[in-house]
């Protein structure tokens, strides 16, 4: 039971989080992808990747607010999760979608900018990916922990990318990843993260006083 | 965006419901073919094809149609009701590919794949959202500037017009297509009777409006009820129906029943669903797509590879049920038919 409490969570993510590659497995199976099977595919694939995405940048603030400590070894494996399913995304673009035609990818990318969008966020993310490990880590130094920073703007991009492949400039859905990835953002900032931090603090001092 | 595959038919449930309705309906069906006579049996010519659905079409020689003295210009009811309309009981078409060669879409995949915002923005939930919409009773105000305004109700379209199949291709805007045989009357011979008034420039078409049927309705992003327009010389064009049916089967509501424009050479949203209104109007109408993205949605929307919307590319498509895509063709393969109403345009600024 121990074991659980220690590991129940960091268990839970990998489990959750490819539930997603299954399901589309098990439709790819029994032909259940819709008459559109490859736009299903790049919907199913980008809606995850951009939803873990968020989930990985939701840790340190959920940390910063909540005091949760436990989810922050959780931001990576969420992000390598995102990276993941973000690649499967292109690769349904490039190979399913455009079968390797590289003369009519390049057209569609030049002329779907939110293709262009989406190729930077993925480019982060797989930048992101390669220095993820401890070793890479070390090689890379002090300034690791900026370069993955970065991460908000591939969030960001992904969000611009979502929003300009809707039908409408202002998706109601898109606004809400966008919208949400700008609060998560703004939680980090050092005078807010302050605020959250002084209140967690005043509170506990407060409760230990009544106590 | 998560996919509701419950909510579309299984296959092998379908496959089943079909197998059980080949039995039923092999008499019927068995009937429709044999009064199609040799017609059917050398589908696989190409240039019969062309001339029986484009060049001039023709009456579908399927014996169900409810008046067959519809063509006649009296405007009084008719005096002996016909039959009917009797659907086939499995979905019927004459023939097995368009002008073109390219093999028609199945049934299932036309009725399980639709933008219809105001029903869901998920392509797949329509049909299962639409079940219960309400087709019948069913009026059709024809007005604005016409000398014989005219309220008439399904019946009466079945019954004065004549009601064709028209092998089409549907191009969408987001770069899918399907080849559909529509059951349809000429919209011009419905403008005919209404005699438009010199003035008239354009022909404004309305959607119902009910947003307890459709809940889409209420959303605030978009201005409701949908609206779309054409030029009169477009809305007179031979190729521009009304579409009643699908397959021979009266529409469902997800295709847009009981009424739906079908206009081949544009974009799929200039197809009007679910019509109530038609009025004979002066001035361009604006529809609800050019309302809610001036820059990306134009009054003509004719399919044009060479016209990219401002986020994605036009030049290739999707044909649903085919894997690779394909070159998109001007105008949608028709533009040896309807260039001609554009002369002299620019097809970049009039988008």
């Amino acid at each position: 039971m121990a074991w659980f409490k220690k590991n129940g969570l960091w268990i839970t993510v990998h489990f959750a989080a490819l539930i997603p590659l299954m399901w589309l497995l098990i439709d790819f199976w029994f032909d259940n992808l819709t008459v559109n099977p490859v736009q299903n595919i790049t919907i199913r694939t980008g809606d995850t990747a951009i939803q873990l995405l968020i989930l990985s940048l939701a840790c340190t603030p959920l940390n910063i607010i909540f005091g949760w400590k436990q989810v922050l070894p959780l931001r990576k494996p969420l992000g390598l999760y995102a990276f993941m399913y973000a690649s499967l995304h292109f690769l349904t673009f490039i190979g399913l979608d455009y079968g390797f035609r590289w003369g009519l990818i390049y057209e569609a990318t030049f002329e779907k900018q939110f293709a262009l969008v989406g190729f930077f966020a993925l480019f982060i993310l797989t930048l992101l990916a390669i220095t993820s490990n401890r070793w890479a880590m070390k090689q890379v130094g002090k300034n690791w922990k900026r370069l993955h920073q970065t991460v908000y703007g591939a969030g960001l991009l992904a969000a611009l990318h979502f929003m300009w492949a809707r039908k409408l400039d202002l998706d109601p859905e898109a606004l809400l990843y966008g919208g949400v990835i700008i609060t998560l953002l703004i939680i980090r900032l050092p005078q807010i993260r302050k605020l959250f931090t002084n209140f967690r603090q005043k509170r506990k001092a407060s409760l230990a006083a009544t106590e | 965006m998560q996919i509701k595959s419950s909510e579309i038919t299984p296959e092998h449930i379908y496959l089943t419901r079909r197998r059980f309705m080949v039995g039923v309906g092999a008499l019927v069906t068995g009937a429709l073919v044999s009064s199609c006579g040799s017609k059917t049996e050398s589908a696989p010519a190409i240039a019969p094809v062309q001339a029986k659905t484009i060049a001039t079409p023709t009456p579908r020689p399927v014996a169900t149609i409810a008046n067959p003295t519809a063509a006649s210009a009296s405007t009084s009811e008719p005096a002996a009701a016909a039959t009917p309309y009797v659907e086939p009981a499995e979905p019927f078409a004459s023939v097995k590919a368009d002008e073109l060669g390219d093999a028609l879409n199945s049934y299932q995949e036309i009725t399980n794949y639709n933008n219809f915002y105001e029903f869901t923005t998920e392509k797949e939930g329509v049909a299962a959202m639409s079940t219960n919409f309400k087709t019948s009773p069913w009026t059709v105000e024809v007005g604005g500037l016409v000398n014989n305004p005219k309220t008439y109700d399904m019946d009466d379209l079945w019954r004065k017009f004549t009601q064709e199949e028209r092998v089409y291709r549907l191009r969408c805007v987001e770069a899918w297509s399907m080849v559909i045989p529509w059951l349809g009357f000429s919209l011009a011979a419905l403008l005919k009777e209404a005699d438009p008034m010199s003035k008239a420039k354009y022909v404004r078409f309305e959607t119902l409006y009910d947003p307890k049927q459709f809940p889409g309705q209420e959303s605030a992003w978009y201005t409701w009820p949908y609206i779309e327009g054409l030029r009169i010389d477009e809305a007179m064009h031979d190729l521009t129906i009304l579409s009643t049916g699908m397959y021979g089967k009266r529409l469902l509501p997800q295709n847009g029943a009981p009424l739906r424009l079908v206009v081949p050479w544009k974009y799929g949203f200039k197809c009007i669903k679910s019509i109530v209104r038609i009025d004979l109007v002066e001035e361009m109408p604006t529809s609800l797509w050019m309302a809610a993205a001036p820059r990306e949605y134009g009054f003509y929307a004719n399919v044009n590879p060479d016209v990219p919307h401002p986020r994605w590319s036009q030049s290739t498509e999707r044909r649903i049920g085919e894997w690779s895509r394909r070159q998109t063709l001007p105008f949608n393969g028709y533009a040896e038919q309807v260039s001609s109403l554009y002369q002299g345009m620019s097809l970049q600024a009039n988008f």
